[in-house]
């Protein structure tokens, strides 16, 4: 058994398990701040597939993508956790 | 060879530690439990398969980008879940029935009540 189909038969299909069960987490979430983390969960997840995926392609330019992604990510969750702490709801 | 097989331990550590977070945000019953578990086991888990990544390829580029990853990761990962930890706190998210001690609420200024799951 090769190291490519390890990647392929292995550790990209336990990746993509991890996603879909985060995705139920983020369609379910009973809150929003459960569907944020939920959300940031996925793009770190992104980040591993992508990575898993250029050592599988041996193109390490994906890596730029993931570094790209990792700042959006931190970006995302700050933007979200600032405006969700000024709500107010006097219901 | 022994390449190979230090690049499958490493990944598969990694992808299983991916996988316990997943799990973990699925069935933990609390949203501070949930966040506890999420933030650690992922930034592990992707700095491991990051580690990979800059076994696999020899040039220096390759290696210095994947260290500016991992290092990124987790220099924000904290501060992004304490930042969205206080304001779920601030909102008031209720805590599961099993949590016992609540440092702020001896402060009177916020109250974080309990939910009868």
């Amino acid at each position: 058994m090769t190291l490519n189909s390890y990647f392929d038969y292995v550790i990209l299909p336990i990746l993509t398990l991890s996603v879909i069960l985060a995705f139920i987490r983020l369609y379910k979430g009973p809150q929003i701040f459960d569907r944020v983390i939920a959300l940031d969960l996925i793009i770190t997840i992104g980040i591993g597939i992508i990575t898993v995926y250029s050592i599988r392609t041996s193109q390490e330019v994906f890596l730029d993508i993931a570094m790209i992604l990792a700042l959006i990510a931190f970006l995302g969750t700050i933007a979200f956790s600032f405006y969700l702490e000024k709500q107010n709801h006097d219901d | 060879m022994m390449t190979d097989i230090t690049l499958a331990i490493l990944s598969t550590i990694g992808a299983l530690a991916i996988l316990f977070a997943s799990i973990g945000i699925l069935r933990m019953p609390d949203f501070y439990l949930r966040l506890s578990v999420t933030v650690k086991a992922a930034t592990l888990g992707v700095g491991l398969l990051l580690i990979c990544a800059a076994m696999t390829f020899p040039e220096v580029s390759v290696t210095t980008k994947a260290i500016a990853i991992g290092f990124f990761l987790i220099l924000t990962a904290p501060v992004a879940a304490h930042m969205i930890g206080r304001a779920a706190y601030i909102q008031r998210v209720k805590t599961w029935k099993g949590t016992t001690l609540n440092d702020l609420e001896k402060e009177g200024q916020l109250d974080c009540r309990k939910e009868d799951f």
